[in-house]
């Protein structure tokens, strides 16, 4: 056998451990966030991404050009279509996406054998999901109002903010169902569908415990049109969105540096 | 100088103890992991990886623990058993966002050093999911070489390789621990670990079952009882020939399957031997086959020895 022995030899990597830099922290990483974007839009599931808004945008110039313009309807079909089903399932795609589909393949391994805190690949991915959703469903949504409506009664943009900031607390919260399941797709469209779709529209006592709500007292907030109400205030709102989205996120982090990975004995 | 220690480390998943008290140090130069499939080198390997914590125990990095201490992947390389990478980047691509990934001053350059030193240079600008098994194997190496670590932990890397990828990867892996590297594989067949490795440990059901030399591993092996299948034309006058010989250990006449079951000591001696007699007394033999040859017995007979 012609294995050598190793003795005498100087050490590739010696001097190295000395002048280590630190682990790399913060809150955003640029590799990570290139991988997560080109995984995240290059996939078959972006189509879904791209379909929901142009089927909003269908919907509305369909409804403006049979119905013409009206308060009344705009805020029906932003809330009951926009806000309430395309915002929750881009929140879905994007923030399952961001980092399910890694840890089910495997691939994150390539992530997590890194001096990078395992905190910073967690916040950099959330950036990404919340920007990919934004892009995906808060800029629909502005669009579809000014189709709609002209921004009268600042609809659009009453909508709009809400539906970003409603992007935001779901991105952080099927980001944390991604790193806790495999079955995230699933388990998300549930909570988005049959929680803030059904339950949150027939049990009243589940709207305050509802995303939607929420973000719909920031529109409340911004419109001029007393049809939009939500069932609780602009604090609870508010602090609700920030206290969610903080602790899954955290809640995120803290599981991936316990992660224990697929497909092992 | 780089080593890594395993004290006294158990893992258990649920009611499942997939490694069990395990203490083994691992220095510069090639370490072979050998066990059958199910015997825990993977959670071994995860466990020095930095994937999985020991339930008790350690595992460190020149003494330093590995779990939750991502500073030590400046030291670590890994190359997964997983097919997985970011499939839709090139070579090239992935190997740059590794060195990134690793902070390096010059991450092009890191890449392209890595890749040349795979020799995947020129399939490195097509995507990974056009590549075949071994190509593959190669991209993960390279990712797993880019920031030059002083470890490198490779699980079951010869899987699926044609004999060319095989001895490509083996002279690879040899380089690296003349180098003075520390290189740990894990296989399930011996004849990879003796051909590379300078130093073999051999666990068996979770089980550290042998540590040495692979001379002093493959003596062991070789020097079990055999037990052999034989049918001939005069099963009982072979078997009144071979019992009286000192190779044979035992000899039954099995009446259903109309064959001789001997179990010989010997294993060299024996294979001389049974044919020679055959001639010498106008037995013809129609089957000589061994029964337990299975690496399972293999090594169920090293963790009893």
């Amino acid at each position: 056998m012609s294995t050598t022995a190793p003795s005498g030899r100087t050490h590739p990597a010696g001097p190295r451990l000395q002048a280590a830099p630190p682990v790399r922290s913060g809150i955003y990483h640029r590799t990570v966030a290139r991988l997560t974007y080109r995984a995240l839009l290059g996939r078959r599931r972006a189509l879904l991404l791209f379909c929901l808004p142009l089927l909003l945008l269908v919907i509305v110039s369909a409804v403006r050009a049979l119905a013409g313009q009206d308060d009344g309807t705009t805020a029906d079909l932003l809330q009951g279509f926009a806000l309430s089903a395309m915002v929750p399932l881009i929140g879905v795609i994007a923030g399952t996406g961001a980092i399910g589909p890694e840890i089910d393949d495997g691939a994150i391994v390539y992530l997590l054998a890194k001096p990078i805190k395992r905190s910073t690949i967690v916040s950099t991915k959330l950036l990404v999901a919340i920007g990919v959703s934004v892009v995906f469903s808060a800029l629909p949504t502005l669009l579809a109002g000014l189709v709609l409506d002209g921004n009268g009664q600042h609809l659009a943009v009453a909508f709009a903010v809400a539906a970003a900031a409603a992007s935001i607390a779901y991105s952080a919260i099927f980001l944390m169902l991604g790193v806790l399941t495999r079955h995230a797709v699933v388990v998300g469209l549930v909570y988005a569908l049959v929680w803030e779709g059904v339950i949150g529209n027939v049990v009243p006592g589940a709207r305050t415990l509802s995303v939607q709500q929420w973000s719909l007292a920031i529109a409340q907030r911004i419109s001029l049109d007393s049809s939009v109400t939500s069932d609780v205030s602009l604090t609870t709102g508010v602090v609700f969105l920030v206290l969610v989205t903080a602790v899954a996120g955290w809640f995120a982090a803290h599981k991936l540096r316990t992660l224990k990975l697929a497909g092992e004995e | 100088m780089t080593v890594i220690g395993i004290d006294k480390a158990s893992r258990w998943f649920g009611n499942v103890v997939a490694v069990n008290d395990i203490t083994m140090a691992i220095g510069p130069g090639v370490t072979g992991l050998l066990g059958p499939n199910g015997a825990g080198k993977s959670t071994l390997i995860n466990m020095m990886a930095g994937f999985l914590a020991p339930s008790t125990g350690a595992v460190t990095l020149d003494g330093v623990p590995i779990w939750r201490n991502e500073q030590a992947y400046r030291e670590i390389g890994i190359v997964p058993e997983r097919e997985a990478m970011y499939d839709f980047l090139t070579a090239r691509e992935f190997v740059v966002a590794n060195a990134e990934l690793h902070g390096l001053p010059d991450p092009g350059a890191a890449a392209q050093k890595a890749l040349a030193t795979v020799e995947m240079e020129y399939a490195q600008d097509r995507r990974i999911e056009t590549y075949s098994k071994g190509m593959r194997q190669r991209a993960k190496m390279a990712s797993a070489l880019v920031h030059e670590p002083s470890v490198l932990l490779l699980d079951e890397p010869f899987n699926g390789m044609d004999p060319r990828q095989r001895l490509h990867l083996m002279e690879l892996l040899r380089r690296m621990g003349a180098e003075g590297r520390t290189v740990l594989f894990s296989s399930h067949i011996l004849e990879e670990v003796e051909q590379l490795a300078h130093h073999i440990e051999v666990v068996v059901a979770g089980r550290h079952a042998a540590s040495g030399d692979f001379r002093k591993i493959r003596r062991l092996m070789t020097d079990r009882p055999h037990r052999y299948l034989v049918r001939s034309s005069d099963d009982r006058q072979l078997a009144s020939v071979l019992i009286a010989h000192a190779s044979t250990a035992g000899i039954e006449l099995d009446w259903t399957e109309r064959a001789l079951r001997i179990q010989a000591v010997d294993f060299a001696a024996f294979t001389e031997f049974l044919p020679r007699i055959a001639r010498d007394h106008g037995i013809r033999l129609f089957t000589v086959s061994p029964s337990d040859e299975s690496l399972e017995s293999v090594f169920s007979y090293l963790v009893t020895a």
